[in-house]
């Protein structure tokens, strides 16, 4: 073990004490309880455990928990890696996994958006990836404009933190542009209502193409260093590196490129970065295909999404009509207790596929599907949904392997995506 | 019919669009011709359209947005032509004679309607809510999400009475205003998406009476509310006066929670 402060090195081990007892006890994997007991003892803890660790770290409203999942497998090309990989992105998941962090490895950490500042100054990561803000949590009054401000003071006075910012978001533009040092990416930004107005000065942001700018104050798309091109990822110097993932989606590739550059800011050669992600297969469940067995095995894909940005990528992505596709809603504190969102999602691009919805707030998915006319049933058992939906779709095509249904694609929101992966797997789905 | 988003860039921060969307299926849905235009900022806002919908927004573009409309005039003149509004949330403030801005100081409403808003002095008033407008077709659900209080003048009357929640929150529990054809509300976001007799009740006020329409998932989601709701309203009636079950025979306070008729829309 690393030589603490003598404050850190009591408070860590009871910290990591307290979370295998709550491991124990089957209350989760303890993490972020063993992270709260620390911090309390040690309110310096996260600074203290932070030393000696090269960190990155990765914050925005949708992907930092795949970008820093895709950032670890790159990282660990180079030696040994600590990262939270189960989305505690608070200050005590933060020191829950610092605290179990091996000698010397290098960090890839996701942060919650709100706590970026804080975190950048307890932790003085080397470099810092800024993926993108739209709304989220409609009850929380955290304004997406305010947030951004609260990024530009992050990452402000700072001359040797390396800022990854994603140069298609005039949000995020514009917070990374107050860094020293800058590397742009393009990284898409298909959800524009966010940032209709300028952030630096209010006016409207004039979008042409994949170019955006200010008419007012000159704020505009900085001219990226990095982009994505067909199935490879383009370097303004004029390099081309081609590469595979193991997750679907053109946004994940995205993620991969804010993921590989990175890492490179790290010192990970850019085409190792990448040929690394390639063996990531799902995130946390996310992108997972269960199957579940029976005389029609029934296979499920499991995709996450939380805010209307997120589902926009996602209804992209499923299978085309006839497939079904089973969407599964909460509103539970952690999903933002307002429903009001899912009138933001364009379930209108889901029409031709049969829908069932489920989860705690089908019923508002039920009106919004009504009105969006896309056919649909409303089942309240989150599993016997997915087999209503799989029945969909034995018979809307034909089965395309050995009796098996096709494979029904699940969208869920957060705690709704919790609840149903874990109903699958106590149902015996491997 | 012709239905006006209004400033969807700065005014549909919480799934307002979804109004003129529910306006325009219900038309569409009695074989009427409906047409939703999406008026972003920035581009003169459409001269003629039957409804216009305004929404919620943050600070900033709440300031903007009613800078723009007072410039741009349309609104004005439509609604002096006759035209319907709905206003939402930071919309029903704009509509208004002043709003409080982002340093909390005044700030010029369009003044179609005779409210005045500001900021609240307690806390936000975030959660379901429930209120009574027999003028509306009974029951209105809802989620609200303001910090600012709302007075009306006295040609104004409230969409309602609130039952559970805070509303305009001046005190008598009213909800939202109504004068000529201009009807506003802090039932936020799609708000007529679980009030469908409030919708038809905008539609008809251009088309004149409109057949019923049946309506199952809005019924089992306006029944699933109110069960919600009742549970937690229930509960504080009770505590506020003192016995179980005291506060549902007060006179007035006995309002059904269970969906009653005029709740349900008949089957054509
Ligand atoms: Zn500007």
């Amino acid at each position: 073990m690393r030589h603490l402060p003598a404050r850190s090195a009591v408070a860590a081990p009871l910290g990591l004490a307290v979370a295998a007892a709550s491991r124990r006890l089957g209350r989760g994997s303890g993490s972020v309880i063993g992270g709260r007991v620390t911090l309390a003892l040690d309110p310096g803890a996260l600074r203290q455990l932070a030393g000696g660790h090269a960190l990155g770290l990765v914050s925005g409203t949708n992907g930092k928990t795949t970008t820093t999942r895709l950032l670890a497998s790159a990282l660990a090309t180079a030696g040994p890696v600590v990262s939270n990989q189960t989305g505690s992105n608070l200050p005590a998941g933060l020191v829950a996994a610092l605290a179990q962090a091996p000698a010397g490895a290098a960090g890839a950490l996701e942060v919650d958006e709100a706590w970026l500042g804080h975190v950048v100054e307890e932790v003085s990561p080397v470099a810092v990836a800024l993926l993108n803000l739209s709304r989220d949590q409609l009850d929380r009054v955290s304004e997406v404009r305010s947030l951004g401000a609260r990024w530009r003071a992050a990452v402000a006075g700072r001359p040797r933190l390396r800022v990854v910012a994603n140069c298609d978001d005039p949000i995020v533009a514009w917070a990374a542009s107050a860094a020293s040092q800058v590397t742009w990416v393009a990284a898409g930004q298909a959800w524009r209502l966010d940032a209709g107005g300028c952030p630096a000065c209010e006016a409207r942001i004039r979008f042409e193409g994949e170019d955006w700018s200010c008419p007012s104050c000159g704020l505009a798309r900085p001219r990226p260093e990095a982009w994505l091109e067909g199935e490879s990822l383009a370097l303004a110097g004029g390099g081309r590196i081609g590469f595979r993932l193991g997750l679907p989606g053109r946004f994940n590739r995205a993620n991969a490129a804010m993921a590989a550059v990175l890492a490179a800011a790290m010192g990970v050669e850019l085409d190792k970065a990448l040929e690394a992600m390639a063996t990531v297969g799902d995130v946390e469940g996310r992108y997972q295909v269960l199957t579940l067995a029976g005389p029609r095995p029934l296979r499920a894909r499991l995709l996450l999404a939380k805010n209307p940005a997120g589902w926009s990528e996602l209804l992209d992505l499923v299978s085309p009509p006839p497939a079904p596709v089973v969407l599964a809603i909460n509103a539970r504190v952690a999903d933002g207790r307002d429903p009001s969102w899912l009138w933001d999602v364009p379930f209108e691009r889901l029409a031709g596929r049969p829908a069932v919805a489920t989860g705690e707030r089908r019923r508002d998915l039920a009106v919004r599907l009504r009105y969006a006319d896309v056919c649909h049933q409303v089942v309240e058992d989150l599993v016997e949904a997915v087999r209503r939906a799989g029945a969909e779709g034995t018979s809307a095509g034909s089965p395309d392997d050995g009796g098996a249904s096709a494979t029904v694609d699940v969208i869920a929101n957060y705690t709704a995506f919790q609840d149903l992966r874990a109903a699958l797997l106590a149902r015996g789905a491997r | 019919m012709r239905v006006v988003d209004v400033f969807p860039d700065l005014l549909g921060t919480y799934g307002d669009g979804g109004n003129a969307v529910v306006l325009a299926q219900r038309l569409r849905w009695r074989g009427m011709g409906a047409e939703v235009v999406r008026a972003p900022s920035g581009s003169p806002v459409p001269a003629s359209a039957d409804i216009y919908c305004l929404g919620g927004g943050e600070d900033g573009p709440q300031a903007q947005a009613a800078a723009a409309l007072a410039e741009d005039g349309s609104l004005a003149r439509a609604v002096a032509g006759g035209a319907v509004v709905l206003a939402v949330c930071a919309g029903f403030q704009i509509v208004g004679a002043t709003f409080a801005g982002a340093d909390g100081r005044p700030r010029a409403g369009v003044g179609l309607i005779d409210v005045a808003s500001r900021r609240g002095t307690g806390r936000r008033a975030v959660g379901e809510i429930l209120v009574e407008a027999p003028e509306m077709g009974g029951l209105l659900t809802g989620y609200e999400n303001h910090g600012g209080v709302t007075e009306l003048g006295p040609g104004v009357a409230p969409l309602g009475r609130v039952l559970a929640g805070v509303g305009n929150g001046t005190g008598g529990a009213t909800e939202g205003a109504v004068a000529g054809r201009v009807v506003a509300t802090y039932l936020h976001g799609p708000v007529l998406a679980r009030n469908p007799a409030l919708a038809d009740h905008l539609l008809e006020m251009v088309v004149g009476p409109l057949p019923a329409l049946a309506d199952p998932d809005v019924e089992e989601l306006r029944s699933e509310r109110l069960a919600a709701l009742g549970r937690g309203w229930r509960r504080r009636q009770r505590t506020a006066s003192g016995g179980a079950g005291e506060g549902r025979r007060h006179g007035g306070r006995g309002v059904p929670l269970a969906p009653r008729r005029g709740d349900h829309l008949e089957a054509r």
